[in-house]
């Protein structure tokens, strides 16, 4: 356990360094199995003058609100927030009086890009449907920068996202953490120095998909089994090359990138994703992770983790749940609209999410619901908790917690002025600071960017698309 | 015991009303009696006896009315077994009527309804003509119990789905509907030449034409789906040149074509939170609706996610948000959708004799932070349970209570 804590850390600080270094900054070494750099990000902040936005309330994912607040924005960084901040005399000031600033808000559940719209078979780069473990496919390989989807997402305040592979294998793939910014290459859109994580999916998915074609899996007992051979095989292959790395004489073995993924998961190199709808399947991945030693980041869309909120509580895993989805199939059957609130409750880290290109567009509203459905059952959710949903857990499910996901001094500047208060139905995102960089003013046409897809395309439609 | 509810007189007092036939009354009281709206105003004698609801603060407007959705017909989208909204080997079922595949007992309908939505269509599924769509109130034992009106529409669709019903291209599609319609017509003028075997073979079976009957009529609504801007103007097209009564549902690119709808006086039915481009409909936006009802369209809002009817007041309040008047968009959620579907006399808005199908709200309904206080639906008190609200006492605190 120690052992694994200082892992994290050690993550964690190097993503800081080698954001605080000016991005574009070879991450670590992602694999062990190779010294090369592979796909590195290539992001780099854009340059955007000092920012003051003034008498606003800030709802800081840290604490109580800040009323008549002034947030200062500088190369990328927050560098005062407060009542009593002076306005630098170089800023632009933008006047947020009854508007209201957060965190920019991260959802740790999409497949923007990888299932884009126009949603053509063409362009369904999702799910690797061939076998049940494809530890070695990356989402970002597949993810396509000019998903129109992408715009709508900023528009709604989303600054960061986890792209995953679909659900449809026992182990997907790796996951891929993006800044919500237009570019041309998903290597300008990595977070620099961000971990990754990999895609796994309990239940009916994988069972239904592969039992179809009378393979394996076709029950959950078979899902089971699936994960074990996998990280057994893993273990194997991880004692290899820990063993080859240590003095490297001879030939290294073999490079086999499905074991590579899986085995740096058991080195807590990587976070595990695991999409999982029913309580008594989460208890039983739990026990997987134990059986080899690694640790389950979050469940994600998690209908029924208020049955076990205790045991993700005491796990120290998160829950990446929906506000309201229930019932589109059998194991979604007995989702309530308190999961986030009773999660909440029992200390569990608790996330919202969207999995969906429209949902992502007001994870704002999501929050709302879920907290207010908390509210009138007598549950209490403080509107900070609520907020901390879309931004500091799931900063916290990716692992960036210390780099963003709230308004501190020192986060970095992602940031969303929104018309009133974001837990209204009638407020919009105004404008959206990512990393400093205004990439959306509601305003403003020239700040309003369009995928290369909607050029002669989309009609322009104005501001409210 | 559904009668002796029914006969109770029910006074709810001092709320905000939102009749939507005429303005607010503040400090209103309505009378609720015998399943039917009795009073509403400031000065309404309340009867000796009556049961009094101090609704003081809050609002009152009519049940929701969602003019989209499988409820009662589908359980579990991924269970097979449990969904019964399509006849799916038949591209013209226009004699489906899917009031006999709707299930009374379905766990979907106390969870939609605690939340304010009242009474919902129940819509075929798939085909160039889905069937027949009916309305039913969201409470009641039996089919009988809770039917509105069957059937309020046929269902028809123009878009990338349905084109294969026309050999894989649009035009076909079109002609084929035509065909149908034309042998309709054929059919009820020449219904002796067809028994005796007189007649050219036609272009679906007798029933499904004979079903088109009253749509040819003009006594039965078309309802055609279509969100193409070139799928709209074909559904126009096709309802000018048999004087259908045409609702368009989707619309997604009507509002660049809204003049066109408005002068052709057809009713829409929109989602407002539709806005994610596809071939379908590159220019779905969440302006729409606000755009139609601006330039004179009747408008009726959505939410086509059956599970999740009960956030049709998230859509109106985001219709707002992009435009629409909020009382316009209250409007859209109750009385324009029975305008639309035939059964204002019945339902809508809050008028004396009407039923009583009526909720209180803690605010303003589109608001997020609003909580359903008391549903009415025809004039019975629906209490505020569910399987998830069982389920929430279950789990509220851990152990569970078994």
């Amino acid at each position: 356990m120690p052992r694994l804590l200082t892992c994290l850390l050690a993550a964690v600080t190097a993503a800081s360094a080698a954001w605080a270094q000016g991005a574009a900054r070879p991450a670590p070494a992602e694999s062990s199995s190779v010294d090369r750099q592979q796909y590195p990000s290539q992001y780099a902040r854009h340059p955007y003058p000092l920012v003051a936005i003034t008498n606003a309330t800030i709802m800081t994912a840290a604490g109580a609100e800040i009323p008549h607040g002034t947030i200062v924005l500088r190369d990328g960084r927050i560098v005062a927030v407060g009542a009593g901040v002076p306005v630098p005399p170089d800023a632009l000031q933008v006047d947020g009086t009854g508007k209201y600033v957060t965190p920019g808000i991260i959802d740790p559940h999409s497949h923007l890009g990888v299932y884009a719209a126009p949603a053509t078979e063409a362009e369904s780069d999702g799910n690797e449907m061939t076998n049940p473990v494809t530890a070695e496919v990356w989402a970002e390989h597949s993810f396509w920068p000019q998903d129109p989807q992408i715009p709508l997402a900023i528009a709604g305040g989303v600054t960061t996202i986890l792209v995953l592979p679909g659900s449809a294998n026992l182990i997907g793939g790796r996951t891929a953490i993006l800044k919500l910014i237009p570019a041309r290459t998903v290597q300008e859109l990595k977070f620099p120095g961000a971990r990754y994580g990999l895609k796994v999916a309990c239940g009916e998915n994988p069972k239904r998909i592969y039992g179809q074609r009378n393979q394996f899996p076709s029950t959950r007992m078979g899902n089971m089994a699936g994960y074990r051979m996998a990280f057994s095989a893993a273990e194997v292959y991880r004692r290899k090359w820990d063993a080859w790395n240590a003095d490297r004489r001879g030939d290294p073995p073999e490079r086999n990138l499905r074991l590579e993924t899986l085995a740096d998961v058991l080195r807590g190199r990587i976070y595990v994703h695991n999409h999982c709808y029913r309580a008594d399947e989460m208890a039983q991945m739990l026990d997987l992770a134990r059986e080899f030693g690694f640790r389950i980041r979050a469940f994600h869309h998690a209908v029924e983790a208020y049955k076990v909120a205790d045991l993700l509580a005491q796990a120290g895993t998160a829950a990446v749940v929906w506000a309201d989805w229930y019932g589109f199939k059998e194991e979604a059957m007995d989702g309530i609209q308190q999961n986030a609130a009773l999660l909440q409750q029992a200390g569990a880290r608790t996330s919202l999410h969207s999995d969906d290109p429209g949902g992502i567009q007001r994870l704002n509203q999501e929050a709302a619901k879920a907290m207010y459905a908390g509210q009138h059952a007598g549950i209490p959710v403080t509107r900070d908790q609520a907020l901390r949903w879309i931004t500091a857990n799931p900063a916290w499910v990716l692992g960036i917690d210390s780099i963003a996901g709230t308004l501190e001094p020192g986060k970095m500047a992602d940031v969303v002025l929104w018309s009133g208060d974001p837990f209204s139905v009638y407020t919009k995102a105004q404008r959206v600071y990512n990393d400093g960089w205004l990439v959306y003013d509601r305003d403003d046409a020239a700040h309003q960017p369009r995928s290369d897809f909607e050029l002669n395309q989309v009609p322009t439609p104005g501001s409210d698309r | 015991m559904i009668a002796v509810l029914l006969m109770q007189t029910i006074a709810l007092t001092g709320a905000t009303v939102y009749p939507v036939s005429r303005p607010k009354i503040e400090h209103a009281t309505v009378l609720i009696r015998d399943g039917r709206i009795a009073a509403i105003g400031t000065k309404v004698v309340i009867p000796a006896g009556a049961t009094r609801i101090d609704a003081t603060n809050m609002w009152i407007t009519p049940g929701l009315l969602d003019g989209s959705g499988q409820l009662g017909l589908v359980e579990v989208d991924g269970v097979a077994a449990t969904r019964d909204a399509d006849v799916k080997d038949d591209t013209v079922a226009a004699a489906f009527n899917v009031a006999e595949g709707i299930n009374p007992a379905s766990r979907l309908i106390a969870i939609t309804r605690i939340a304010g939505v009242t009474t919902t269509l129940a819509m075929p599924l798939t085909g160039l003509i889905r069937g027949q769509a009916v309305l039913i109130d969201l409470d009641g034992a039996t089919l009988e119990a809770m039917l509105v009106k069957s059937p309020v529409a046929v269902v028809a669709e123009l878009s990338e789905e349905t084109k294969s019903a026309g050999g894989g291209s649009r035009a076909g599609a079109a002609a084929r509907l035509r065909r149908v319609l034309d042998d309709a017509r054929a059919y009820s003028l020449r219904k002796a030449d067809w028994a005796r075997g007189a007649m050219y073979p036609l272009a679906a079976p007798a029933a499904d034409l004979a079903a088109l009957g009253p749509v040819l009529r003009g006594e039965l609504p078309l309802i055609i789906i279509a969100n193409r801007r070139s799928d709209i103007a074909t559904a126009l097209r096709i309802a000018r040149e048999y004087r259908l009564k045409l609702i368009l549902s989707g619309v997604a690119e009507g509002w660049q074509m809204a003049a066109d709808i408005a002068r052709a006086r057809v009713p829409v039915l929109v989602e407002p939170l539709d806005n994610i481009p596809s071939y379908d409909a590159l220019g779905a936006r969440y302006a729409n609706a606000a755009l139609l009802e601006r330039a004179g369209v009747k408008v009726a809002l959505l939410e086509t996610n059956t599970h999740n009817s009960r956030n049709l007041r998230q859509q109106a309040g985001n219709a707002v948000a992009y435009g629409m008047g909020w009382d316009a968009a209250l409007r859209a959620v109750t009385l324009s959708p029975a305008e639309m579907f035939g059964v204002a006399a019945r339902y809508g808005s809050l008028d004396s004799g009407k039923v009583a199908n009526v909720v209180v709200w803690s605010g303003d309904p589109f608001e997020l932070s609003t909580r359903v206080e008391h549903v009415f639906i025809r004039g019975a008190e629906i209490p505020l349970r569910s399987r998830q609200t069982e389920l929430l006492e279950r789990y509220r605190t851990l152990p569970p209570k078994y």
